[in-house]
């Protein structure tokens, strides 16, 4: 083993209560590591990350003049900062600090002590076998671009956009449709308190519109990202609305008169149908219609064209194309929400079928004054008045064939309830019946809430689950379901059936997860840092999560977290500069050859070539040499794989001490 | 409980059923084409096979009104297959009275090309006394 003469090394051994201590011999570990070359110093404690731990670290350092330590504890990911800082605060460089991960990867993974214990050893003598090979690094600084970017414009996007705006920074926000507002904008009244939707969520879309932080990019998409925490780079495509959208008015004269008017109404769930020139709603911002390319009868055939002549400002562009805008940011907030799964598996509830059997969000349209039937239920088939009808909760959730989410939707048993209600309440004649597995309603005022739609408006909840579906000779429908609680199979005959149908992450996730280098689950959803401890920062640096792409939630928590991811960012853009990482690449000039092979495959584009006077053992020569540019590299160290000459080596994780390491392990 | 623990363990193995997935919402009971013929429903084999009280699954007329239709199998969120599990408590009670309730010479003449093999097997197991 490499030692270096000079290096006095102390080891820390962590308890972590029983987390460490319950698998792992400590103190045999502290006495064992002892021995090891280089160490002078080592000791064990309950909490090392508590304040008296870090305070026998500082000590330790000051007493043994040490000039690096070994902490034997949680992952780095957890606690490696936190170390860094007692080491500096001791006066040593903060990369003298090496952490040997021995509860994630030793403790909670092993339950014979014995075994524990060895391999907690060999963790710890890795990490001083690297330890010695160390040296101090300094970490340059990198500016900070004070906007912000938010991705998707539902409640948590505007939410997250109107704090950031109110700490006085600048703020844009990409929505991919035609308007702001999300699903909330589609809904009637909201739960648990009732008011409408409209009522609480126009104001703030007029808010996110009026303010001069503020600039929204409707009807547009991210194509592109590059960059890194304080300085991305992301490219902007605003799609062609077809409408010069700096003299448009928005009378809405055009859509009057449009003659194509069959194409199904998206907003409205497909209920309706609206015109190839069309605003989504009468509260739409910007409140500017867009043109259906796939619609509109011009691009079709050529003709037509009665929108421009309609149009008093001569607004309708046929020519326009999309835009591409690039912008900096020094922060990215992924808001892009959700959207109910299909439903056209699931044969047994004849959705496909009937067109009596609805979705939950088509009901919220039926039952909004703004929607297809002006707010009033009506059976889809021959609009007359229901007097039964029957929902279904936990369709598509909670399941784990290929039709259904592995998870809770989280958000049904409360709509579903609030749906029951507000029908008990304005249609007393309608028999209202829920067939469920579980009524899930923990929440403020949540479970007071399901439980007024049972005493005070005698809804009808059946625990059991609806097997089929059927369509009667006389139009209406057939649920067959059991009650198991009275263990018999029910057969209800009903105007309408109603599927509290699951949620999942809208599919743009995917494409953007990897141009933001943000991590998704197996469901979709983007991942935190960390579940407990971090949960509105992505696990990389700059990108934070807000609303629903984290997870299921209802509004309320929604505009918490979008409030949380809001904070992270302005403490992020109060900062002038940031301190980068300084374990970057370096190539070593007398070795490179200037074959480009690094610059091939680094993702970040942080390599170029420059010509460059090199004196190789007396012989100069000008040569064409690998550069990297440490601000943008992210050290993930693909160059220093690919390098055919050995050239490329990444700072603080040399391929010295990567072997010392792995020597280490194999003694 | 050791024989009954070893009636249960049998089954579950000829099954291949885990009703620890169950998560009881009762749809298999709510898909049943036979429900009312039966003494024990769908939902209430895989919770009884779960408890280990299969004795009175063993006796029971349940097991031959069970159509084999397979509609709580496709519908099972929970992919727990009930059938199976009622097929599995129905070759247990046909291998513990070593015999076919129809004999293998009685086939052929049943034979009808329109009758699916599956359908075969089954009433192989479950008519004819
Ligand atoms: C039937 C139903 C009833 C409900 N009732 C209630 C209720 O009564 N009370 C309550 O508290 N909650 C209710 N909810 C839940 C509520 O709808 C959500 O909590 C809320 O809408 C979440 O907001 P969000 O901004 O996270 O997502 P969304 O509303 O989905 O907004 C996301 C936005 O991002 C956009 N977007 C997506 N991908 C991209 C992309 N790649 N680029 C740009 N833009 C993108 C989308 O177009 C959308 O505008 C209900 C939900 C449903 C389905
Ligand atoms: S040109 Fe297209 S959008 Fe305009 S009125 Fe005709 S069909 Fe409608
Ligand atoms: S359908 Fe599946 S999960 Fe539901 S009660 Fe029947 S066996 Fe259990």
């Amino acid at each position: 083993m490499e030692v270096n003469e000079l290096q006095k090394i102390g080891v820390f051994v962590c308890w972590c209560g029983s987390n460490i201590a319950g698998t792992v011999d400590v103190a045999k570990v502290a006495e064992t590591l002892k021995n090891e070359p280089g160490v002078v110093f080592s000791t064990d404690y309950q909490y090392m990350c508590s304040e008296a731990g870090q305070l026998i670290i500082k000590n330790a350092i000051k007493d043994n003049g040490l000039t690096g330590i070994v902490v034997c504890s949680c992952s780095p990911r957890m606690h490696e900062a936190t170390f860094r800082k007692t080491a500096e605060a001791a006066g040593l460089n903060p990369y003298m600090v090496e952490i040997a991960n021995v509860r994630e990867q030793c403790s909670w993974i092993h339950k014979d002590m014995e075994e524990g214990t060895e391999k907690a050893i060999i963790l710890g003598r890795s990490a001083v076998a690297k330890l010695n090979l160390n040296t101090p690094l300094i970490a340059g600084e990198n500016p900070v671009t004070k906007r912000a970017l938010v991705i998707g414009g539902g409640i948590a996007g505007i939410q997250t956009a109107l704090d950031i705006a109110d700490a006085g920074f600048e703020v844009d926000i990409v929505e991919k449709k035609q308007t702001i507002g999300g699903k909330m904008a589609q809904l009637d009244k909201t739960f648990p308190t009732l008011d409408c939707a409209a009522c609480i969520l126009t104001p703030k879309m007029v808010d996110a519109s009026a303010n001069d932080k503020i600039t929204l990019y409707t009807y547009s998409e991210v194509d592109n990202v590059s960059g890194f925490v304080g300085n991305f780079t992301v490219d902007i495509r605003k799609k062609a609305r077809y409408i010069n959208t700096d003299v448009c008015t928005g009378c809405g004269a055009c859509t009057e008169k449009c003659p194509s008017r069959k194409t199904p109404n998206e907003f409205n769930m497909g209920l309706d149908t609206r015109s190839a020139i069309f605003i989504p709603f009468a509260q739409a911002i910007p409140n500017i219609p867009s043109i259906d390319k796939n619609a509109c009868l011009h691009f079709k055939t050529g003709k037509c064209g009665i929108c421009q002549k309609t149009c008093g400002v001569n607004a309708i562009d046929f020519e326009q194309e999309d835009e591409i805008v690039t912008r900096e940011y020094g922060a990215i907030v992924a808001a892009t929400g959700f959207n109910p799964i299909k439903v056209d598996k699931f044969d047994e509830f004849q959705y496909s079928q009937s067109p009596d059997v609805v979705t939950s969000l088509e009901l919220e349209r039926i039952m909004n004054a703004a929607g297809p039937t002006k707010g009033k239920l009506v059976r889809p088939s021959d609009h007359k008045h229901p007097t039964d009808m029957v929902f279904i909760q936990c369709v598509g959730s909670r399941g784990e064939s290929c039709r259904e989410k592995g998870y809770c939707s989280k958000i049904c048993c409360m709509y579903t309830a609030k749906h029951a209600m507000l029908i008990r309440d304005k249609y007393p004649d309608v028999n209202v019946h829920v067939f469920y597995i579980d009524v899930r309603t923990p929440g403020k005022n949540f479970d007071e809430f399901y439980r007024r739609a049972v005493e005070e408006y005698g809804v009808d909840y059946i625990k059991g689950m609806v097997g089929k579906v059927s369509t009667r000779s006389n139009g209406r429908l057939l649920v067959q379901g059991s009650d198991l609680l009275a263990n018999e199979q029910l057969l209800l005959e009903t105007d309408m059936v109603v599927l509290a149908t699951a949620i999942e992450p809208d599919e743009s996730v995917k494409d953007l997860a990897t141009m933001l280098t943000a991590s998704i689950d197996t469901n979709n959803f983007l991942t935190e840092a960390h579940a407990k401890l971090r949960p509105v920062e992505s696990p990389t640096a700059g990108v934070f999560l807000s609303g629903v792409c984290q997870g299921p939630k209802d509004i309320p928590e929604t505009v918490a977290q979008a409030g949380a991811a809001a904070s992270k960012v302005i403490g992020l853009l109060c900062k002038d500069k940031l301190i980068a990482n300084p374990c970057v690449a370096k190539s070593e000039e007398l070795l490179c050859s200037g074959c480009s092979v690094c610059a091939n495959v680094c993702p970040y584009g942080a390599i170029t070539y420059e010509e460059k006077e090199v004196n190789d053992h007396g012989v100069r020569e000008t040569r064409r040499l690998a550069q990297v540019n440490s601000a943008v590299c992210q050290g993930c160290g693909a160059c220093t794989v690919a390098c055919p000459s050995g050239a490329m080596d990444l700072q603080g994780f040399s391929t010295r001490q990567i072997m010392a390491e792995v020597d280490a392990i194999c003694k | 409980m050791s024989e009954n623990t070893n009636l249960k363990e049998s089954i579950l193995r000829t099954s291949g059923v885990n009703p620890k997935k169950c998560m009881k919402c009762g749809k298999c009971s709510g898909t049943c084409p036979a429900f009312d013929e039966m003494e024990y429903h769908p939902h209430q084999f895989v919770a009884m096979v779960e408890k280990g009280n299969i004795e009175p699954l063993l006796n029971s007329k349940s097991l031959y009104y069970c159509l084999t239709c397979f509609a709580c199998v496709e519908r099972c969120p929970r992919s727990v297959e009930p059938a199976k599990l009622v097929e599995a408590v129905r070759l247990e009670v046909i291998r513990q009275q070593n015999q076919n309730h129809l004999t293998a010479n009685d086939i052929p003449a049943k034979l009808d090309s329109e009758i699916p093999q599956q359908a075969l097997v089954s009433a192989f197991r479950k008519y004819a006394k």
